[in-house]
């Protein structure tokens, strides 16, 4: 096997990572704040896919079959509204009540993953539903002999790289995004300060959301998506949680990367089914050592 | 509390234990074939949901992966029965394999297979557990350790179809020490065994929960941190219970085999271990008898769906996942032991209130006897 | 305080009393067989991965119901289908059988898709002794007293395949398929043929059901250099695969694939232009030219829509609804034994051809063909065995077995 399959393996590994980075962006930004894993997050993604099937099958009506690249890019902002507003009203629902809670989190937010899926069931269908990708999104670049960079693929790692910034951005340089930094570091002191806690959560929670539904977006490119697509992702999106460290950005950057390279590359040298595998007792073990994740908060408490 | 009691009613402190043995023993004369089947599969459930309870209920660890040692479990008695049958599993000839593998070869013994059923997942509890636990991965990380887990174990079992089956797993199974599976009578003999199991396996618990060790585990749930200042240390306990759970889980598979006819990595997986969570949510953590009516009612409810309702048996679980960890957080049992009280004080002091309002002579809040 | 101890002790007893008695009056209560309509089961995943595939083929089964009731039904009776989910659980499945048999008292099921659910309800069949009619392609192996396999075994679907590659001139081989017992078996198979046919094998490589990132496979693939990929695949999988192959940018120019399980109705969901002159390998194609077949389709379509398509599993158990009516009428009684017995060396001139049930082996003999996928998502039949081929579920090269008759399989004498 040549530098060419090498390299299309670490390439393919990058756009795993870039899918796996933006829901596992959403996912962290939620536990580092709220304490609340949500189970639903996986469902989150369904949803932004859906809403690029939903949005093509309407202008393939409206407009005929030529329309999908218009349709696509206006899905991804679509993807995200819709996702974020569902991530909020579950969040003024539910969520709220799941706070410090974590384990109360999980099974709730579990049984709305199973009422998600189902009701995308009854509504699209068991079946899976194809979207076709836009046609400037066909083929891909030469980048070597033998070694073709597909368009969809660089599209998703243009569209995480984007993201990533508008999120450090955000959190960074924006007042808003210093109140959520505040909070996820210290709730209370945060309140004490006179910062609206409860204002942050629902904002958070939603901007997570939405970042899943985006996710979905890219997902939809790849496969064909189904009210079990959410399922596909969600493991190893909270293996890139625990395994980065949550409430940093760098932690989850780091966590993606690391389960999204390493995933092709063992199932090169290995089958598809081991190389995961292999992978998660690597984490697991990894875990032992460093119970924390590769970055995390450093705080003073015992727990 | 619990020193309290008289002595007299150390006799009456079992009288319901007595009852519900009873009812059970009796059920075959009640339930046709199809149902006391079924209902034999429940009562395995019962037995992991038990073991949840202790760990969950009673230590606070969440374990969202314990289908993998009811799975190992149900395995081990599934390659006993498949090697009773046959000489060479048939998935092994259609995978191309010749000859039994070595290290199945001691299944064909019961008095090797059968003590695997519970050592094998106790060993893996233990090899899993202990690393764990020393290294203080708890709550969120942990349940989400164990699904990882969960999923490692299904693929690595679909994987290797020669030697577990494939995703096919274990099926085709003839006839158990003698007796064949396809007799009604065999299958109420089954029954009655896992009664039995269910029977012990509660007074088990409900003495581990009630010795030093019952104590021990609550303080873990509550206050782990003051528990290693007193200076315990907390991960030999939880790694203790842990593998006790990991064991009852693989007697209840070894029973589930039999009966059901079937293992299949799909019993290993995420989903079902995380119903058998919700079977202890539901009953009511930390109460044993609530892991068995949780795990009993839950199935029965599924089956029940899945009969007439095919659509909505989803819809329920989420909706039964939702409300029992807001509404109910205590469970069925819960509510009957406190939460009936706390409701019935909250309606008589709201009624009461209704009441004042309406018949007070001057406007003015009657007063309270 | 034991007086009220003890007088809620006996209250519950009283009333747990009257709830098992009540209940189980109820739970027992027999539910009247209906003399007049005859109750069928039908068992396959509405749910999970394989609902892409098994859906069509329920719709197909419900179709012949409909057209032979509308007929007067069978033995003057009405036929009533009783549907349930195996929702892609091989346990679930063996569940479900055992209530269709037991509880519904069903006189013969049509169901099942994967052999791993086949084999996970053929102890249910054998025990009870009943009746399953089973339509899809699979890996041979098998010839249960208890099930008609009313889809085409190795020798009429696998071999003739790779026959047909290998004078074509693809003598190098991948094998892809989805982890379980067919794509395992057929593989077998096929390397079996290799051997004894002078073609060979560069790779082979299996991913769980349900799996969609392919793109370290294709890379795999791509080292491999193979002249075709020999694709058992299933389900799901199907879609992800050859999106992610034809954004890879490699047609079936580049590389050829030829599948034993995508058929008219999974190119719908892949897309036709992402299976662009891609070959499978059935006995049945919706683009056929008998009277039957015309028939056939326009009645499913008139069902379910003008965009639904037929396909091989999907016509095996329409015509299988249609032999098990035929065999009630002949056994005069719709007791699986009887109709067990009736259905063998029957014959129905089905949308495939005339087909007829080998009383040998409960198999079917069928016409193989190879298709290549045009873009509109139909197939055009580039190769034809035509006469019917005989069933063999034990072929001499991989197995040194024999079928006397159904149930009985004894070794092959030398």
């Amino acid at each position: 096997m040549g530098i060419e399959t090498l390299l299309s393996q670490i390439f393919n590994g990058l756009s795993l990572s870039s899918v796996l980075l933006l829901v596992g962006l959403g996912l962290s930004i939620t536990f580092g704040i709220m304490g609340v894993i949500n189970f639903a997050h996986g469902e989150f993604l369904m949803v932004g896919a859906y809403v690029v099937y939903v949005l093509q099958t309407l202008f393939n009506k409206l407009y005929g079959h030529g329309a999908s690249g218009v349709s696509f890019l206006i899905s991804i902002p679509l993807s995200f509204f819709v996702a974020a507003l569902l991530g909020f009203s579950l969040e003024k629902v539910l969520i709220r009540f799941l706070y410090g809670r974590p384990y109360e989190g999980i099974l709730a937010t579990w049984g709305c993953s199973l009422i998600l899926q189902q009701a995308a069931r009854n509504i699209f269908g068991a079946n899976n539903v194809d979207v076709t990708s836009p046609k400037w999104l066909a083929g891909g670049v030469e980048a070597m002999p033998g070694l073709q960079l597909p368009y969809n693929r660089l599209f998703i790692l243009a569209l995480t790289t984007l993201c990533v910034v508008g999120i450090y951005l955000y959190l960074y340089r924006t007042a808003q995004g210093r109140r959520m930094r505040a909070v996820m570091q210290n709730r209370d002191m945060s309140a004490c300060l006179g910062i609206r806690t409860r204002k942050v959560d629902t904002f958070t929670f939603a901007l997570g959301s939405g970042l899943a539904g985006i996710a979905g977006c890219a997902v939809s490119l790849l496969g064909s998506i189904g009210p079990s697509t959410g399922q596909n992702y969600i493991i190893d999106a909270f293996m890139v949680v625990v395994l980065g460290g949550t409430g940093r950005l760098a932690g989850t950057i780091a966590g993606a990367l690391v389960m999204g390279v390493l995933n092709p590359v063992f199932e090169l040298i290995s089958t598809s089914s081991m190389g995961k595998v292999i992978l998660f007792i690597l984490v697991i073990l990894f875990l032992q050592g460093k119970p924390q994740g590769l970055f995390s908060l450093k705080t003073r408490a015992l727990d | 509390m619990m020193d309290a009691k008289p002595a007299k009613s150390a006799i009456f402190r079992f009288k319901w234990f007595a009852l519900v043995m009873l009812l059970l023993t009796l059920a075959p004369f009640f339930l046709s074939d199809f149902r006391l089947n079924l209902f034999g599969k429940f009562l395995t459930f019962a037995i992991v949901a038990l073991g949840i309870d202790l760990i969950w209920g009673y230590a606070g660890i969440l374990s969202l992966g314990h289908g993998v040692y009811f799975g190992l479990g149900a395995y081990c008695m599934g390659a006993y029965l498949k090697l009773q049958a046959e000489d060479l599993p048939d998935f092994m000839g259609w995978s191309g394999l010749t000859e039994l593998p070595r290290f199945w070869k001691p299944f064909y013994h019961a008095w090797f297979a059968l003590p695997m059923t519970l050592l094998i997942p106790m060993l893996f509890a233990l090899l899993i557990g202990f690393p764990t636990f020393r290294a203080r991965i708890k709550g969120v990380y942990f349940s989400i350790l164990t699904q990882a887990l969960a999923l490692i174990f299904v693929t690595l079992f679909i994987g290797q179809q020669p030697y577990t089956g494939g995703t096919n797993g274990i099926t085709n199974l003839q006839n158990i020490f003698g007796f064949s599976l396809a007799e009604p009578a065999t299958m109420r003999g089954l029954y009655a065994v896992t009664v039995l199991m269910l029977g012990i396996a509660y007074l088990l618990c409900h003495w581990l929960t009630h010795t030093q060790l019952g104590k021990v585990l609550v303080a873990i749930r509550d206050g782990e941190n003051r528990l290693r200042f007193l200076g315990y240390n907390p991960a030999l306990f939880k790694v203790l219970v842990f593998a006790i759970s990991a064991g009852l889980a693989g007697l209840a598979g070894a029973l589930f085999v039999p009966q059901v006819g079937i293992i299949s990595p799909s019993m290993m997986g995420i989903l079902p271990s995380v119903e058998m969570a919700i079977w202890v949510a539901v009953g009511g953590r930390g109460t044993l008898k609530g892991a068995v009516i949780g795990a009993v009612l839950v199935s029965a409810a599924k089956s029940y769906f899945s009969e007439n309702f095919p659509e909505l048996w989803l819809y329920f679980l989420g909706v039964l996942f939702i409300s029992f960890v807001l509404l109910f957080p205590q469970g069925i049992m819960g509510f009957w032991q406190k939460g009936r009280f706390e409701w019935a004080t909250f309606i008589l002091r709201w009624r009461e209130k209704r009441f004042a309002r309406s018949s007070s002579p001057n406007g003015l809040p009657r007063k309270c006897h | 305080m034991l007086k009220v101890k003890s007088r809620t002790f006996i209250l519950s007893i009283f009333i747990i009393a009257v709830v098992v008695g009540v209940g189980s009056a109820w739970i027992n209560d027999a539910r009247s067989a209906e003399k007049e309509p005859i109750k069928v089961g039908i068992l396959h995943s509405l749910s999970g991965t394989m609902s892409i595939s098994e859906v069509a083929v329920k719709d197909g089964e419900l179709l012949a119901i409909e057209e032979i009731n509308a007929r007067g039904g069978v033995l003057g009776r009405k036929i009533v289908p009783i549907i349930e989910d195996g929702a892609s659980d091989w346990p679930t499945f063996a569940e479900k059988a055992k209530k269709l048999i037991m509880k519904d008292k069903v006189a013969v099921v049509f169901g099942c898709w994967t052999s791993a659910s086949r084999k996970a309800v053929l102890p249910v069949f054998e025990k009870y002794d009943h009746l399953l009619f089973y339509p899809v392609q699979y890996e041979g192996l098998e010839a249960s007293k208890n099930i008609i396999y009313t889809g085409a075994t190795a020798n009429q679907q696998i071999m003739p395949g790779v026959t047909w590659l290998l004078k074509n001139g693809h003598k190098k081989f991948y094998l892809l398929g989805s982890d379980y017992v067919f794509p395992r078996t057929c593989n077998l198979i096929v390397k079996a043929q290799l051997k004894a046919e002078g073609g060979t094998l560069v790779g082979e490589e299996y991913t769980p059901l349900g799996h969609t990132e392919y793109s370290t496979v294709i890379s795999k693939i791509k080292a491999a250099k193979p002249d075709v990929v020999f694709n058992s695949l299933n389900g799901d999988s199907n879609v992800a695969f050859f999106k992610q192959l034809r954004s890879a940018g490699i047609t079936a120019k580049d590389i050829p694939t030829m599948s034993v399980s995508i058929a008219e109705d999974e190119i719908r969901g892949i897309g036709a232009e992402n299976m662009l002159d891609h070959l499978a390998v059935w006995n049945y194609f919706m683009s056929m030219d008998t009277p039957e077949n015309k028939k056939f389709v326009a009645a499913y379509k008139a069902r379910y829509g003008k965009d639904r398509v037929t396909d091989d599993p999907i016509e095996a158990n329409y015509f299988g609804v249609y032999l098990w009516a035929k065999a009630v009428e002949k056994a005069g009684t719709p007791a699986p034994l009887k109709v067990r017995a009736a259905v063998r060396g029957l014959k129905f001139k089905a949308p495939e051809g005339e087909v007829t049930v080998d009383p040998t082996n409960n198999h079917v003999w069928k016409i193989v063909q190879v298709g290549k996928v045009k873009p509109d998502g139909q197939f055009d039949i580039i190769w034809s065995s035509g006469k019917p081929v005989a069933p063999d579920p034990f072929p001499s090269l991989v197995s040194n077995k024999i079928v006397l008759e159904p149930g009985k399989i004894v070794d092959r004498k030398k």
